[in-house]
């Protein structure tokens, strides 16, 4: 499956105190909590293809953690549909 | 699950939209706690300044609350003064200095208790400043007590068991009461709770600062933020619990807008 990206950030994960508001903030859902913690031991969030580049998690972020590029021409990422399995 | 590189700019052709913090921040390390709104809502207000051009002709006065660690970190002339204050001393400061925008920045605890008198005094007075409100219905900085504007059932320090009108009494609208005074300009009630209330709120504290600009009268912008460690919730939970207490009181939306009022009545 081909995700059409149109934006991109770039986070600082040490800043994140893992409140999750930009979780639900992204209108494509393109943002997930990470797995690890951080300098500070909080989860922080990690991006999936898709982005657009709207700002809205940059909006809502109270610890200032979001930078927002928006390409000049769309990236075309290359990602398995949800569900699927790697090979074993 | 593929991720992308997120340490480093990207090296595809791209442009910066958004930048990590307003320009009038001198960094972006502050020690409010995670899922704090009042974070949020300083960016909007930094950024409106920067944006009508107030950047080196404001002053910020601010009241005691958790908003005060910023006072080393905003790269505006700034004060703290006395508990609920905020009025009266941005009053002396205007009038000194009237081509200066000053605002207050002040929260529910702060305007609504503790300095209650000031802020109805000032809008009677018709002094020409913004204050903005920071509301989340408790006073967070001392650890969740309930302040009046906390509204009926909601959990705090010391009420554990909701608010009650019989315990308790009933909170102040402070948004309504500076309205119906004659002396105000702009009275408008905004939230933070998703990137469109923050779309309004940016909205509404533009108009309040071109209402100081005009000298129409005072200006209040009252923010519903979240306090998710004074309201005992996680960070996630926040904002639902901000639009289900709060938000359900406390409507949102303008409340009054003098300079508005006239252009209805022409057409």
């Amino acid at each position: 499956m081909r995700t059409v990206t149109r934006g991109t950030l770039v986070i600082a994960e040490d800043r994140c105190k893992g409140c999750e508001l930009c979780i639900a903030a992204c209108p494509p859902n393109v943002l997930t909590m990470s797995r690890t913690g951080n300098r500070l031991g909080y989860l922080y969030p990690e991006l999936k293809p898709g982005c657009t580049g709207c700002t809205a998690c940059q909006q809502v972020c109270p610890d200032f953690v979001f930078e927002v590029f928006k390409f000049e021409d769309p990236v075309l990422f290359d990602t398995p549909p949800e569900g699927a399995r790697p090979c074993p | 699950m593929t991720l992308i590189d997120t340490r480093q700019p990207p090296e595809q052709a791209s442009r910066k939209v958004a930048d990590y913090k307003p320009s009038l921040l001198q960094s972006e390390e502050h020690g409010l706690c995670p899922g704090c709104g009042e974070p949020v809502a300083i960016r909007v207000v930094l950024e409106v300044i920067e944006e009508l051009g107030l950047a080196q002709n404001n002053i910020a006065v601010l009241g005691h609350g958790c908003y005060g660690g910023f006072i080393m970190l905003l790269d505006v002339d700034s004060t703290l003064c006395l508990h609920g204050r905020a009025p009266a001393t941005a009053t002396g400061i205007k009038r000194m200095r009237p081509d200066t925008a000053v605002w207050t920045l002040q929260g529910d605890g702060d305007m609504v208790n503790e300095g209650l008198a000031e802020i109805l005094h000032a809008t009677a007075r018709g002094e020409n400043i913004t204050c903005i409100l920071l509301n989340n219905g408790v006073f967070g900085d001392t650890g969740g007590q309930m302040t009046a504007a906390s509204v009926i059932g909601q959990r705090t320090k010391n009420s554990i068991d909701g608010r009650t009108a019989d315990d308790h009494g009933y909170p102040i609208a402070i948004a309504e009461l500076v309205a119906s005074l004659q002396g105000s300009a702009y009275v408008a009630r905004c939230s933070v709770h998703n990137a469109a209330s923050i779309a309004q709120t940016r909205r509404c504290v533009r108009k309040a600062f071109q209402r100081q600009t005009e000298g129409q009268g005072l200006s209040l912008v009252e923010i519903l933020t979240m306090c998710p460690t004074g309201w005992f919730v996680a960070p996630e939970a926040g904002t639902d619990y901000l639009m289900e207490s709060l938000g359900k009181t406390y409507p949102l939306g303008e409340i009054k807008d003098r300079a508005a009022a006239p252009a209805a009545t022409a057409e």
